[in-house]
């Protein structure tokens, strides 16, 4: 299943409750201010570090760019809109609002 | 074999896709991200079916906005995806009812219906998205 995060980490519980519950394997997506949480450097860097040992995690590029945020924690990818409809094609959603 | 059923076989990449979106336009990403998500879904092949509109998110389809010419139309674009490629925009009836939205005031293409439809709208599409917060 793929997880989606709208809402940064630093104003909602919605990254650190998706976490508690993600599947190996499952892909996750920050969107709009979640893509906060990939800011490198940051307090959450350490929590995408171990997300990623079971979960491969993006954030949305034009999120990305229209936050500023340049440099996101290792292994995160930035996708565009044609990757998210990719994701969808290939899981189900859940959105974590 | 029927042809509906044939066409479900060859085209079995792609997937039926049902939008909730539940902030207005201008004031929440939501509105934008659901937009150009759907956008690019179309534009690869996939169906979207259905955009239903809860909460503030029905104010996304009134006709009378008129926003600056070098900003966009957030309405109008919803309206268009409805014309082009078929995509319901639905809004819910009580959250209407409290903003003012009627049918007098939709959008081309927009129409007012019951919290029941996006039931329908889950079990009938594969994907179910939420836009919002």
């Amino acid at each position: 299943m793929l997880h989606t995060i709208n809402t940064s980490p630093f104003e909602s519980p919605a990254m650190e409750e998706c976490i508690r519950f993600v599947q190996q394997g499952d892909p996750v997506l920050f969107i709009e201010n979640g893509v906060y949480a990939v800011q490198n450097g940051n307090r959450f860097t350490d929590a995408i570090a171990a997300l990623q040992k079971t979960s491969p995690v993006y954030a949305l590029q034009p999120d990305l760019d229209a936050r500023g945020i340049s440099i996101v924690a290792p292994g995160v990818k930035g996708i565009g809109y044609d990757g998210f409809v990719d994701l969808v094609e290939a899981h189900q959603v859940n959105s974590w609002l | 074999m029927s042809h509906r059923f044939l066409a479900t076989i060859l085209n079995s990449d792609k997937v039926k896709i049902g939008i909730l979106l539940k902030e207005g336009p201008y004031n929440h990403q939501a509105a934008d991200t659901a937009y150009k998500f759907a956008e690019a879904a179309i534009k690869k092949g996939h169906t979207v079916d259905a955009v239903f509109l809860y909460n503030d998110g029905v104010i996304n389809a009134t006709n009378l906005t008129d926003p600056p010419q070098d900003d966009r139309n957030i309405a109008d674009r919803w309206s268009k995806m409805a014309k082009e490629h078929g995509v319901e925009i639905l809004a819910c009836i009580a959250a209407s009812k409290r903003r003012g939205i009627t049918d007098d005031i939709m959008i081309d293409g927009g129409s007012i219906t019951g919290l029941g439809t996006l039931t329908d709208i889950a079990i009938r599409n594969d994907r179910l998205l939420t836009f919002g917060d």
